[in-house]
């Protein structure tokens, strides 16, 4: 696969780690040194590799992780109000992942358990101050909560697979991901 | 100003300044700073501000299934994960000694996953700061700017990075979140094509990650005064070591020191670890602040780390690693071995004594063997620790007789760094930002000692939690998609 050539302007981009691992941003970095090729392409705005702390107008964006908390949802409404294309990346944005395996639990025991009466502490409490954003209840697929363009699913989708999608979409044309390049795991 | 600045007096009275997201680090983390109308400082906290319950839905679960799950506590190093989950599941399934191929393969897993951890924060994370200063264009204060103004140095931190993450691919089966390793030993070995294809290129990694450790030293010696006293403070320390002193990031026993280094105990073994470290929750972090019982809840915290291991250990046993560590450690009579910007310097040693011991496994034909997974007698509890790239890593287990995990607990290492990381910035705090107009490069200075430590807040947060209020989530339409839950338990 080669890169696109290059534009006359670079594309926007900018990335974000929600309720994830950060894995996908790790694989995104698996492209290795066809990131080099990359460069040229992009310019990237909020991502965890730049000091930008605020998504600004982007060509492309794109969220790993559902969302678990209302600093999320208010991150991840500003990447839609930005961004002409957002994409979902990875089993967590997509459904939700395994953060979501805590749905059928009650919060208020988890709190109980980890916070008060975990045996290892000697001073227990449950966190409370204002500065930490509220959870929500149960753990979300971004797609409920705004509009997204494309779903790519894995845990983490491989190197290839973001590089296939990156290259389409920059040069133009509809992402394909053909067989081997979408995986479920 | 109050020394402390944990807890200002009079917080009602202060302006507050927030950095949030604390970025180029991996998970979610703010910095709130009080200050009064003469721009003095009264309070500064890191808070960790997401939470997952890992430790709580991992119960119900069937044992084998642990160490897939909880890697996915963290994308930058689930191979700590997956490899401390399966020593402690190793317990569990009766597994005291595991084959060497087995074993070998694990510590070649861990290798691989310390060099690309170590690569990735020093080059595509840390860097910037390094190269440009601390208070630089943001525009170009990331790898980017690197790439364009450094390129050969962004180019061999990239396929530093690489050579890592191909070590876990052909141990694990993929690079991010694989499935090599299992309770009582591992599910493949390596094949003979493998082993050759990572031997092509050691040498030359070997050779880069001493480039690496050289780059680090410079910009410690161009800026001796700065980088000595940057963020700095006294701590008591905490890391896994061999029994014969040296260096092990795969197994040892626990060995703290005070801060004036005489020792808290030694070569204890790990599976009592609640009898030396408890911990105590401040309402202003999800995120615990545990300490060394010996010596208090006041006074007991410590740190954890490359830093800590580096100068804390015995000996490296790989000659380049050993003999940069040697030198490390004399550096201004010891300066930079309590540095906290000391710890990119001692970083770069472990890289390249993770690059040194990978090339020795590869010489080693067990990797190659058939005998990969024993089992013994069935055990109901199992703790398994591993010094992971940011620090001491501990996970607990109790699987009941159902073969489901009855009980978690997890102490992750930027916990341990929990105080550490506090003291950091306010010390910076204290000297830089106290009684100034504060700018962007200031603030930076707050995230540069925070970056030091390597914190892996995703991992931090597998915890749960939440807050006295009540709010609704509406989507696009309107409609309610969830409501936060109420403090009322």
């Amino acid at each position: 696969m080669n890169a696109p050539t290059e534009p006359t302007r670079k594309l926007r981009v900018a990335t974000t780690s929600l309720a994830g691992c950060f894995g996908c941003h790790m694989s995104f970095l698996d492209i290795d040194e066809r990131l080099f090729d990359l460069l040229p392409l992009i310019e990237f705005d909020r991502t965890p590799l730049t000091d930008i702390k605020h998504c600004g107008p982007c060509d492309i964006g794109i969220v790993e992780g559902g969302i678990c908390n209302a600093e999320n949802v208010h991150v991840l409404r500003e990447f839609r109000a930005n961004c002409k294309v957002l994409i979902a990346i990875g089993a967590c944005a997509v459904t939700g992942g395994l953060p979501a395996q805590r749905n059928h639990l009650d919060l208020a025991d988890c709190l109980q358990e980890v916070y008060v009466t975990e045996v290892s502490l000697s001073k227990g409490g449950i966190p409370n101050d204002p500065e930490l954003p509220l959870p929500l209840d149960k753990v979300h697929p971004i797609h409920e909560v705004v509009k997204v363009d494309y779903f790519i699913p894995g845990c983490p989708p491989s190197a290839d697979a973001i590089w296939k999608f990156l290259t389409d979409l920059i040069a133009g044309r509809t992402p394909k991901l053909g067989h081997g390049l979408i995986s479920y795991d | 100003m109050t020394m402390n600045l944990e807890t200002a007096a009079h917080p009602e009275t202060l302006r507050r300044v927030a950095i949030e997201p604390v970025s180029r680090v991996e998970g979610h983390g703010k910095v709130t700073l009080l200050l009064d109308d003469d721009d003095r400082i009264h309070q500064v906290r890191l808070h960790i501000v997401e939470f997952r319950g890992f430790e709580k839905f991992i119960q119900g679960r069937p044992y084998w299934e642990v160490p897939v799950m909880v890697q996915r506590l963290c994308g930058i190093c689930p191979v700590s994960h997956h490899l401390a989950a399966s020593k402690a599941l190793d317990q569990i399934v009766g597994a005291k000694n595991l084959t060497p191929t087995a074993e070998k393969l694990r510590r070649l897993m861990h290798y691989g996953q310390i060099l690309q951890s170590h690569a990735l924060h020093f080059f595509h994370l840390s860097s910037p700061d390094l190269l440009f200063g601390f208070d630089s264009d943001v525009a170009r204060r990331n790898i980017v700017g690197v790439a364009q103004a450094y390129p050969e140095v962004a180019k061999q931190g990239v396929l530093l990075r690489k050579y890592g993450q191909e070590v876990i691919r052909l141990t694990a089966g993929k690079r991010v979140h694989g499935t090599g390793s299992v309770p009582g030993g591992v599910n493949k070995n390596l094949s003979r094509e493998e082993r050759d294809l990572l031997l092509a290129d050691i040498y030359q990694i070997i050779a880069w990650s001493r480039e690496a450790v050289a780059l680090a030293r410079k910009l410690y010696e161009q800026s001796p005064a700065l980088y000595d006293d940057f963020g700095r403070f006294d701590a008591h320390s905490l890391s896994l070591i061999r029994a014969d002193g040296a260096l092990d990031l795969y197994h040892g026993g626990l060995r703290a020191r005070r801060k004036d280094g005489s020792t808290v105990f030694d070569h204890v073994n790990y599976d009592h670890y609640w009898e030396h470290i408890f911990e105590e929750v401040k309402p202003w972090s999800y995120m615990k602040f545990p300490y060394l019982r010996e010596l208090g809840p006041e006074d007991g915290w410590y740190r954890v780390g490359p830093l800590t291991r580096v100068t804390q250990c015995d000996f490296i046993p790989t000659p380049f690693a050993d003999h940069e560590r040697r030198d490390f450690l004399a550096y201004g009579g010891g300066s930079a071995a309590g540095a906290t910007l000391g710890t990119h310097w001692a970083r770069m040693i472990e890289m390249l004594h993770s690059a040194e011991a990978i090339k020795e496994l590869l010489h080693d034909d067990d990797l190659l063997g058939d005998d990969l997974v024993v089992t013994g007698e069935r055990q109901e509890r199992g703790v398994g620790m591993i010094e992971a790239p940011r620090g001491t890593l501990i996970h607990h287990y109790r699987v009941d007789d159902d073969d489901v995990v009855a009980r978690c607990n997890l102490i992750v290492s930027t916990t341990h760094n929990n105080q550490a990381m506090n003291e950091s910035i306010r010390a910076v705090a204290r000297k830089y930002l106290d009684g100034r107009k504060l700018t962007e490069g200031l603030l930076n200075h707050i995230e540069v000692a925070i970056r030091a430590f390597d914190p892996c807040l995703s991992c931090a947060t597998h915890a749960l939690g939440k807050m006295p209020l009540i709010v609704e989530l509406v989507d696009a339409e309107g409609r309610q998609v969830d409501s936060l839950s109420s403090g009322s338990l």
